[in-house]
């Protein structure tokens, strides 16, 4: 890790990786802007690993998993982080060696280092979906998780999409040799204003831990989950034709339903007012919205054959 | 004669998978060729991470021609019956032979299938194979359809001899036969074409991959030996991580690190459990402190730096994940010492079974019952209750929450540091065991009283509710816990009697559900009622249906655990047809006394004579409708063979029950082999249905006396032969 080619700061590491895919040709997208829990859920990825349409994409996804939070006390557990997302449909033959360039590029050297493919598969109760891949470690540090998916919203992928996915804290806590999070640079930390990872999320991990876990209010994320329930069962049931006639199912409109209900679940989740048995019906109810979404997605557009 | 060599090239194969597939691949492709018609020496199979390979060696270069003879019409038939004779076989009428027949002149035709060049029918198989191959999971990638485990990227696929190698013309989803292949991923990335196996081997040793799992393995278990005695340490074995990491890397590079000093503290089981489950690590012991202090890591390649980078790399890791263990080591002993009353009461809202009710109550039950057998092992029956009540709160710990195979394991040492004796830790720690054949079976009595109540209380709560294994389905390994029951019972040499806690307990399960019943309906006043009858009247009867179910399922296990130590099944049978079935030592003890002796020539000659005094004398019952069980006198004999029967039994009688009741077998089987000459003699020298009625009905009754002996000991008509 002694490399002259090493990055400096968190930033660096995720603008390496967005030049990197941007000059494999993917689309460099922005987040999604809803709280969401991995990058998966980004449309970019669940939607669009549907139907037949090619498909390049890059993004950042800044992800929540309420039950992680640690006040921003824990080295390496958030509530909010970031992970990088590549998603190419079809997966290209050379993927393996794609994902190996970008840890070049960010400064890991597989002449240097352990890069190896463990078995990981990949499944989301939620999505409805699943994939077969491996977690890649490098020195024995799990950096990434890489996918073939299989089956989205309990449709076969045709053709397959490659998923890469970085967990972005962790691979720039290893490239940059940080041992707690909040340590890291976040930006160059010759500037003249060094902000660390703590300088900006400690206090809002702070606050989010202690409304996650005590305060957010249980019965009003119950009538939520519903709302949101009801209104993408009620998109999808609209008819497809406008009032003028034209037809235009709102596949994306329904699935923004469906990513706040899966979020409300996990809120609900980490205050602990969801039972063992409970659990299982929540994730149903949404992996039965995210079936919908899928259903009504195939019929449009985004999902035929390329022109 | 050419040698055959296939690889398929792909992403890294999981390598849990690899053993399988080694063999699948090996079946698949040599049937597919011994059924076209080829014939092979011998066949050697391989994996890596990222290729499987077979070698067919001696392999034939054509699939023999067949000749078949065929009859065809007569030679007057009708034309179109010998058109369609000739279109069929393929044949000109001038290619036809003509021979006599019974009814007439009729048309031969010889046809002569031709052979097939062995290139021709690797093709095929091997395309089958492809498309056909038994993955436990696999996938499709890209746009393409074929699915294998992982994407696959080239196959080679050679024949070749002296005079040199040829491809086999293949292509399967886009992917073409070739004759070359490629070296370790980083070290020796490029293509390089091979002639023969001997060559690839060569080839790819020198591109750094070592083909062999079991040279892998060994590499991996020298260097990571002659590692850790380079510092005194000794490696602690397991077998299935060496097979694992070997099936993780082409080029093995072990890598020896040390653990921190602050993390010496923690117990070596978590230690170790943490290093090999979460970063594959073996662990290295200190024979001077008996710690485990260090650690290997097996990495995929030989770097620059002699895989400093990578070693630090690993030991960062392994710190971040050792720090959470250190934090839940504290905080649980911290909970530990406190007495654990909170993991207590979080027990209440763990389910155990949705119709047997929480964690918790479970444990209620465990603990009664382990203080009803502690006094029949030889426990102290306050702390076989003790041992029950502290079993299952690890459960809640947070260690046992991060690594689920430590349970028990921490729950000795959380009932150590609350103060709790040695023989109540070690008892929460074992009382899972023993968990399958050949795992170690506690000894320590309090140990065995709660191992035993745990499983009793499994299995007649499952029969309870009526959840019993039906063919292969055993989701909650009820056979498992029926076997521990066994083992506990034989191998501790427990004189005790299943039937009462099965009744006791079925009957407690059903006390419980009648208890949860009206507990939703308090004000019906049925509810004292149950309270004040107490759980005590609930207890099933003997006759039960339950009961003897269970206790059947439990005999079932016990025949397939003996059958594994050489005692036939009828001799079991017959043993288990005796009364007192429900006490395993006596039962086993008398099955092997039983089987040694039928194992002699006068256990066997006794038997056929056993046998023919029942045969003779059930025909005579049923014929004459009365039971002859009574009354033999020695005044009625005629022959001196009669008057010896009368006195071997006189002296054979009472030496079989009372060895019976001293469950002394094997003199029971001495004495009652005393009886073998006289009956054969008796036999050999007397009619026992004479025409003589009294003579006849002394024999009979004195053949009574025979099988009354012989029922001492077995049910002699179940034994076999």
């Amino acid at each position: 890790m002694t490399s002259p080619n090493r990055p400096r700061s968190f930033q660096e590491v995720i603008l390496r990786l967005q030049n990197y895919w941007a000059a494999q040709g993917c689309a460099i997208l922005q987040p999604y802007d809803m709280e969401v829990g991995a990058g998966t859920f980004h449309p970019a990825t669940t939607l669009r690993a549907l139907g037949a349409r090619p498909w390049a994409a890059a993004y950042v996804q800044p992800s929540r998993r309420p039950a992680d939070g640690r006040y921003g006390e824990n080295p390496n557990r958030l509530q909010h982080y970031y992970q990088y997302q590549v998603i190419i449909k079809p997966s290209p033959p050379n993927l393996q060696d794609l994902y190996l360039g970008s840890l070049r590029a960010i400064g890991l050297d597989p002449m240097l280092h352990d890069v190896r493919f463990v078995e990981d598969d990949w499944e989301s109760p939620t999505l409805g979906a699943w994939g077969l891949g491996w977690e890649v470690w490098c020195d024995g540090m799990e950096v990434s998780q890489f996918t073939y998916f299989q089956q989205v919203g309990g449709y076969d992928c045709r053709p397959v999409s490659g998923e890469l996915t970085y967990g972005l804290e962790r691979l720039a806590m290893y490239v940059l040799g940080v041992e707690h999070v909040m340590d890291m640079p976040f930006n160059d930390p010759a500037s003249a204003i060094a902000l660390t990872y703590g300088d900006i999320f400690r206090q809002t991990e702070q606050e989010y831990s202690r409304w996650n876990f005590d305060q957010a209010d249980t019965g009003t994320l119950f009538q939520h989950f519903k709302d949101a329930e009801a209104e993408c069962a009620r998109i999808l049931n609209a008819a497809a034709e406008d009032k003028a006639g034209r037809r235009i199912p709102m596949a994306h409109p329904a699935y923004d339903q469906c990513i706040k209900a899966s979020h409300i679940f996990n809120l609900l989740d980490a205050r602990g007012v969801i039972s063992v048995t409970e659990r299982q019906a929540y994730i149903g109810r949404v992996r039965a919205l995210a079936k919908g979404c899928a259903d009504l997605f195939l019929t449009t557009d985004a999902a035929g054959e390329a022109a | 004669m050419p040698d055959l060599l296939i690889e398929l090239f792909s992403e890294e194969i999981p390598a849990r998978m690899q053993s399988r597939a080694r063999a699948d691949l090996k079946r698949l492709i040599t049937d597919g060729l011994v059924e076209a018609g080829l014939t092979y020496g011998s066949a050697g199979v391989f994996s890596t991470p990222r290729r499987l390979t077979l070698t067919v060696e001696g392999l034939s270069a054509n699939s023999p021609t067949l000749r078949e003879e065929r009859k065809g019409p007569r030679v007057d038939a009708p034309e179109k019956a010998i058109e369609g004779f000739l279109r069929s076989t393929g044949l000109t009428r001038d290619q036809l032979e003509t021979r006599d027949d019974k009814k007439g002149q009729v048309y031969f035709a010889t046809v002569e299938k031709p052979g097939r060049p062995a290139a021709e029918i690797v093709a095929e198989v091997l395309d089958a194979a492809i498309r056909n191959f038994p993955w436990p999971k696999s996938m499709r990638w890209g746009a393409g359809s074929i699915r294998w485990v992982r994407p696959l990227h080239s196959i080679l696929c050679i024949l070749s001899d002296e005079s040199g190698a040829s491809v086999v013309p293949l292509t399967i989803d886009g992917i073409t036969a070739n004759g070359s292949t490629r070296g370790h991923r980083f070290m020796s990335p490029d293509a390089f074409s091979v002639s023969n196996f001997e060559d690839y081997a060569t080839r790819l040793r020198r591109a750094h991959v070592m083909l062999g799992m079991a040279e892998r393995e060994a590499a991996i278990r020298q260097e990571a030996e002659s590692l850790a005695f380079a510092r005194g340490w000794e490696i602690v074995s397991d077998e299935g991580l060496l097979s694992e990491v070997a099936g993780l890397v082409e080029w093995p590079v072990p890598l020896m690190g040390v653990i921190e000093e602050r993390f010496l503290d923690l117990p070596p089981e978590v230690l170790q459990t943490s290093m090999k489950e979460h970063q594959k690590f073996f662990s290295a012991r200190n024979p001077k402190t008996g710690r485990i202090e260090g650690f290997v890591t097996v990495a995929n390649i030989a770097t620059e730096d002699d895989g400093a980078t990578i070693l630090a790399g690993n030991q960062r890791v392994l710190a971040a994940r050792l720090s959470d263990a250190a934090f839940f080591w504290e905080n649980d002993l911290r909970m530990a010492k406190a007495g654990m009353e909170v993991w207590a009461e979080g027990l209440k809202s763990v389910t155990f079974q949705s119709k047997l009710g929480s964690q918790a109550d479970r444990v209620q039950r465990i603990a009664a019952l382990a203080r009803e057998i502690a006094p029949l092992v030889g426990a102290d029956s306050d702390q076989a209750e003790e041992a029950a009540k502290l079993a299952k709160l690890d459960l809640r710990s947070e260690m046992v929450g991060e690594f689920p195979e430590l349970q028990g394991i921490m729950g000795r040492y959380y009932a150590r540091a609350a103060g709790h004796a040695d023989a109540v830790a070690d008892a929460v720690r074992d009382h899972y065991s023993p968990l399958g054949p050949s795992d170690a079976v506690p000894a320590a009595p309090v140990s065995v009283a709660v191992a035993l109540a745990d499983k009793i209380d499994m299995l007649t709560g499952f029969w309870a509710i009526d959840e019993k294994p039906t063919g292969s389905k055993d989701p909650f390994a009820l056979r498992r816990a029926a076997l521990g029951v066994i083992r506990l019972i034989l191998t501790n040499n427990e004189n005790f009697s299943l039937l009462d806690p099965i009744r006791d307990c079925l009957g407690y399960h059903d006390y419980s559900f009648e208890l949860r019943r009206h507990l939703e309906h308090p004000n019906d006043g049925v509810l004292e009622k149950i309270l004040a009858q107490g759980a005590a009247s609930w207890r099933r009867e003997a006759t039960d249906p339950d009961v003897i179910d269970l206790l059947t399922f439990l005999h079932d296990r016990l025949k397939v655990h003996l059958r594994d130590q050489g005692i036939r099944h009828d001799i079991i049978d017959a043993v288990l047809a005796q009364p007192g079935n429900d006490d395993l030592v006596p039962v086993v003890n008398r099955a092997t006394a039983l089987n040694g002796m039928l194992a002699t020539e006068d256990g066997q000659n006794l038997t056929q004579g056993l046998k023919r005094a029942g045969n003779i004398l059930s025909q005579a019952e049923q014929q004459d409708g009365v039971e002859y069980s009574f009354g033999a006198d020695v005044k009625f004999a005629e022959t001196d063979a009669e008057r010896a029967l009368f006195s071997a039994l006189d002296q054979a009688e009472p030496a079989i029950s009372d060895a019976v009741k001293r469950e002394d077998f094997p003199a029971a089987m001495t004495a009652i082999a005393a009886l073998r000459m006289p009956i054969d003699a008796f036999f050999e020298a007397v009619q026992v249905n004479t025409d003589a009625q009294i003579v006849r009905r002394n024999r009979l009754n004195l053949l009574s006396r025979i099988r009354e002996a012989g029922r001492q000991i077995a049910d002699f008509t179940r034994i076999e032969g």
